[in-house]
């Protein structure tokens, strides 16, 4: 049993790229049971601290802790990530499980099988993965992702190219990974999306992160002006 | 011009009879040009997922020199490889001068680079594509290079398709290795240059029209592989 990645403690990170500070000074607490959404305006800094949490970028400066563990290759094989445009392998709907399947020493159809129809895929398992529409692609995404059981599951705008029945497929299955146990930790600047998926909210401004707020208080009673800009449906830069 | 269609009329003859002679040269050359370009995988497909994926000092440097390769003129490679495999050549002791395993070894080299710079590109960039979700999938690195190897074997057999297409026109290497000996080493594109000087057009312009065939046909074998692929949108 691989020890638990949550609650993780995140302090003082920071990413400088170019000679600009673009996550800067970042503290944060991730708890288990809940879906934290990650949200503000383009070029916030949303994605690039997916990417640190996930351990895909090195940060410049600051920690972070998984439970008692530091980033590493093992904090994320216990983890997975879907990406804004979807990754697929040049293969079958059903290859692309299998490879996720396989890479966790299963070799189970039955499970691939599950896992297709519980996103929908079922009729499609032998199509070529590209020849699918961009909702369909993205469910796959998501499907291959939780094939690999993950404990975090990082989501960076999944449905930002996505029409509404598309998103709302996305977002079930979101939910339903979330009843399963999975953390949720999602990026979006849709905030219709949030207010229906969120349990708490980060919100990033210029690479700071200005508030961490359970959903309903930061709806209500946001505490940064630049939040309440946001929420109003003004332009913030 | 009544010498050239009386050099058609029989070059076709040649080929509706099923020429002995003309049958032996094509065998040997396909023999030859397929091991060298099987060969020429073996070594460049390696070579090339490395330089794609790899990221190491001098790996620039290396793309450079193995660029430059694919240039290589076929007559200097023969040269070398004979200075290497004459009696008085460091691997003389083989004594397979002036025979297919020689016209081989050439080829392998000249079709070699191009296999590898080739394959450098299509593995590189699909490996771009797949890098970061491979780094969050926790992909091993043996995993990862076989995925890209199968996941690019369209685009990787249309780079073998067009070593082949070097190999089985190329004249410069095979006439200095192989001599060009009757029955030996004489392949298409030696017999096409002796006939000729011999004033055979018959047999030169037949093996021509083969090898204009076999020139039609790699091309159409990679139409149809950049077809194929693209119906299971791999392009």
């Amino acid at each position: 049993m691989p020890e638990a990645l949550l609650p993780a403690s995140i302090s003082r990170l920071t990413f400088e790229a170019g000679g600009r500070r673009l996550v800067n000074d970042a503290h944060l607490e991730l708890q288990l049971g809940t879906i934290t959404m990650i949200m503000g305006p383009n070029g916030a800094g949303k994605s690039l601290l997916l990417r640190l949490l996930h351990g895909l970028i090195e940060p410049s400066a600051g920690n972070i802790q998984w439970g008692t563990r530091a980033p590493s290759e093992d904090t994320r094989y216990q983890q997975a990530m879907v990406f804004q445009r979807p990754v697929m392998l040049r293969r079958s709907v059903a290859a692309n499980i299998d490879f996720a399947l396989r890479l966790r020493g299963k070799k189970d159809t039955v499970a691939r099988d599950r896992i297709l129809s519980t996103v929908g895929l079922q009729d499609c398992a032998k199509q070529p993965a590209r020849l699918l529409s961009g909702g369909e692609q993205q469910r796959l995404s998501l499907a291959r992702a939780l094939a690999t059981e993950p404990d975090v599951l990082f989501l960076d705008e999944p449905t930002a190219h996505l029409d509404p029945a598309s998103t709302a497929a996305i977002e079930d299955i979101v939910r339903v990974a979330h009843r399963a146990g999975t953390k949720i930790i999602f990026v979006s600047h849709d905030i219709g999306q949030a207010r229906r998926l969120a349990d708490e909210v980060i919100f990033m401004h210029r690479g700071r992160i200005l508030e961490q707020t359970p959903a309903s208080q930061f709806f209500k009673d946001p505490k940064s002006p630049e939040a309440t800009q946001f929420l109003a449906g003004e332009l913030v830069f | 011009m009544q010498d050239f269609a009386a050099a058609f009329i029989e070059a076709f003859n040649l080929l509706a009879r099923a020429d002995s002679d003309l049958l032996e040269i094509v065998g040997l050359s396909l023999r030859v040009s397929l091991s060298a370009v099987i060969l020429s995988c073996f070594i460049g497909f390696p070579i090339g997922a490395a330089l794609g994926i790899g990221r190491f000092p001098g790996r620039q440097t290396l793309i450079v020199c193995v660029n430059a390769l694919m240039g290589l003129p076929p007559v200097v490679v023969g040269l070398i490889v004979y200075l290497f495999l004459s009696n008085a050549g460091p691997l003389g002791w083989m004594e397979i001068l002036y025979s297919p395993t020689a016209m081989i070894i050439a080829q392998t080299i000249l079709v070699a680079p191009i296999v590898a710079a080739l394959s450098r590109q299509v593995v590189g960039d699909l490996h771009a594509e797949y890098a970061e979700q491979f780094r969050s999938l926790s992909v091993p690195t043996r995993t990862a290079v076989a995925a890209l190897l199968w996941d690019a074997r369209h685009s990787l057999a249309t780079v073998a398709l067009a070593g082949f297409g070097r190999a089985i026109a190329e004249v410069g290497a095979v006439i200095i290795v192989g001599g060009n000996i009757d029955h030996l080493t004489r392949v298409m594109t030696t017999a096409i240059a002796l006939e000729t000087s011999k004033g055979n057009l018959a047999l030169a312009l037949a093996l021509g029209l083969i090898l204009i065939v076999l020139a039609l046909a790699v091309n159409a074998g990679v139409a149809i592989l950049r077809s194929a692929s693209e119906r299971h949108a791999d392009a």
